[in-house]
């Protein structure tokens, strides 16, 4: 041991360590958004789901109200030269889903909600694994997180009406004029009668990366292979899709063929409130097949994260701001909801 | 018994140093994080905490192999002990929170990076306790790491001992 220092010099470097150590643990807390600017983060976009539709323990915190499903993908190999993907190239795929509407009240009747949702996961046998949710608009209305917060907010039912204020609601369109093609969706609706004739849409796109490594960047849909019927006007079973579902697939398989769209140099592929102009190239990547539908809120999809960036290898994100945000979304959901599920045992 | 750490475990001590303390602020900013560095961030962070459990096991290793310097003759018994249950508890942390990641994810129905198989079945329930423990876990490592910075920095610039410097320049006096 050296000679011991005097008691100022002590102190000084006493007081240096302890300010160091401070420093650490304050970069930390600010690292961690414990203090400093409020920002918006998952956590509030999920409190304010809940803060609008209500808190349900266990229930996912948006679409919370759906069926698992399950079947196969017939890939028709046409897809194969766009992507490496074992999808792909696979004949028969198998799949597990879930049909949703949109919203964060599990309680909702399925005939009160524009957006429907299908999420799914296909298993190829190279062990990869690619989920996805789509919704039944093409589009989103905006290009940002915090459009899509400001959104949100301006849904926010009256109390008076249970209905989202319309002033305030114009006043958020008209601050997002980006929200034109969603606009144009929402005037040309026509409710379908059933999950099994909907369209859902990636609406995001990503990149297909070929076995040379080109990228393609793409969108893709599911166009139901069942004919469309209007919703009718009057609908008194609020588990009217879910019914309808199930008396379908009693019947027989349901069927959609899986449409990539690809774009052309200029098309907004990191904006998903813009749509690609209509003649661009279409390659049917096979048909999707769904066979059985479980119990109402039961079976293998239910404690799965449908985070739309579980994606193959041949397969990958564009730099669309939204799905790094659904991402980091549906994983607090997901805590969240297996944190309900393992403190209270509450799941649907 | 040596006066300085083997040449190999002071390389693995400043490398895993750097990358524990990375790990802990890329861990707590990406989980509030909703733009693009989130994706990023998070397949960084399993990415570096495997590399971590790779490296904490051959630490082990040479660490039983090899052993430690002696703490200095006259440090009192008490600091002797906390010494030496600081070290255990942070070689626990480091070999649990890449296991607890890996264990969770695999609970969650994730998929794993490179292909690794899951360490456990499929069960939501078990997934939120192992989330939760990676989460509590990684704030009492940084506390413990905060304490053991603050400990090697008093025996560099107050006691002037040689235990810092027995990991830092291998140099004795
Ligand atoms: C920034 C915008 C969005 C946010 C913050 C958001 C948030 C969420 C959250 C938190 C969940 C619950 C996830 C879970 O617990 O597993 C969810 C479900 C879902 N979202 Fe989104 N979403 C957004 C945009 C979209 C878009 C653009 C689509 C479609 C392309 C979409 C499709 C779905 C679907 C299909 C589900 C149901 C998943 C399931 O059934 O497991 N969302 N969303
Ligand atoms: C020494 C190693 C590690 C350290 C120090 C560490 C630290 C952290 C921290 C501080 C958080 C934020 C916790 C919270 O605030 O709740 C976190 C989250 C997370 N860690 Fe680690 N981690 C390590 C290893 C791993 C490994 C090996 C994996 C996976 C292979 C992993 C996967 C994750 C994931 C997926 C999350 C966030 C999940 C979510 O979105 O909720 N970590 N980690």
């Amino acid at each position: 041991m050296s000679t011991p220092l005097n008691s100022r010099a002590r102190a000084l470097r006493l007081t240096a360590i302890g300010l160091g150590v401070a420093a650490l643990g304050a970069g930390f807390a600010f690292a961690a958004g414990w203090v400093g600017p409020d920002r918006l983060t998952p956590k509030r976009i999920v409190d304010t789901f809940e803060a609008q539709a209500g808190h349900y323990p266990g229930y996912r915190k948006n679409h919370a109200k759906g069926v698992c499903i399950s079947g196969y993908f017939e890939s028709s190999g046409q897809a194969a030269e766009l992507s490496s993907a074992r999808v792909f190239s696979q004949s028969k795929v198998p799949v597990i889903g879930r049909f949703a509407i949109g919203g964060a009240n599990p309680h909702s009747a399925d005939a009160s909600v524009a957006t429907r949702s299908l999420a799914v996961e296909f298993t190829s046998d190279d062990g990869q694994r690619w989920r996805s949710g789509m919704n039944t608009p093409p589009v989103l209305a905006v290009n940002t997180i915090e459009g899509f917060y400001e959104q949100v907010l301006a849904m926010t039912p009256v109390p008076a009406t249970g209905k989202p204020d319309p002033a305030r609601l114009q006043a958020f369109f008209a601050a997002h004029p980006e929200s034109a093609a969603f606009r144009q969706w929402v005037k040309d609706y026509r409710p379908s009668d059933s999950f099994a004739n909907s369209a859902y849409h990636s609406i995001n796109a990503f990149r297909l990366i070929d076995a040379k490594g080109t990228v393609h960047y793409m969108r893709w849909k599911l166009q139901p292979l069942t004919p469309f019927d209007p919703l009718p006007a009057q609908v008194e079973d609020p588990n009217y899709l879910q019914n309808d579902l199930r008396q379908r697939l009693a019947e027989g398989p349901l069927r959609w063929n899986l449409l990539l769209t690809l774009a052309e140099p200029g098309d907004a592929v990191n904006d998903p409130s813009q749509p690609w102009p209509a003649q661009r190239r279409q390659v049917n990547a096979g048909t999707v097949v769904i066979e059985q539908v479980d119990a109402a809120e039961q079976g293998a999809c239910r404690d799965l994260n449908f985070d739309p960036l579980i994606l193959p290898t041949g397969i990958e994100p564009s730099a669309d701001p939204i799905l790094a945000a659904r991402s980091a979304a549906y994983s607090e959901s997901f805590n969240r909801r297996s944190r309900e599920a393992a403190h209270s045992g509450v799941q649907p | 018994m040596n006066a300085t750490f083997h040449p190999l475990l002071r390389g693995l001590h400043w490398l895993m140093a750097l990358l524990i303390l990375s790990m802990l602020f890329i861990g707590v900013s990406m989980i509030s994080d909703l733009s693009p560095r989130h994706s990023l961030l998070v397949n960084v962070h399993k990415l570096i905490g495997l590399a971590l459990l790779v490296l904490v096991v051959v630490r082990i290793g040479v660490r039983v192999f090899v052993g430690s310097p002696a703490l200095p003759g006259d440090l009192p018994s008490a600091q002797r002990w906390a010494a030496k249950a600081s070290h255990l508890v942070l070689y626990g942390m480091m070999l649990a929170m890449p296991l607890l990641g890996w264990g969770m994810l695999s609970a969650g129905g994730y998929p794993l990076p490179l292909q690794l198989p899951a360490l456990l079945p499929q069960d939501i329930r078990v997934y939120a306790l192992l989330r939760q423990a990676h989460g509590w876990l990684a704030y009492l490592l940084f506390a413990t790491v905060l304490l053991h910075l603050a400990a090697a920095l008093v025996h560099g610039l107050i006691r002037r001992d040689g235990v810092l410097r027995s990991m830092w320049s291998g140099r004795v006096n």
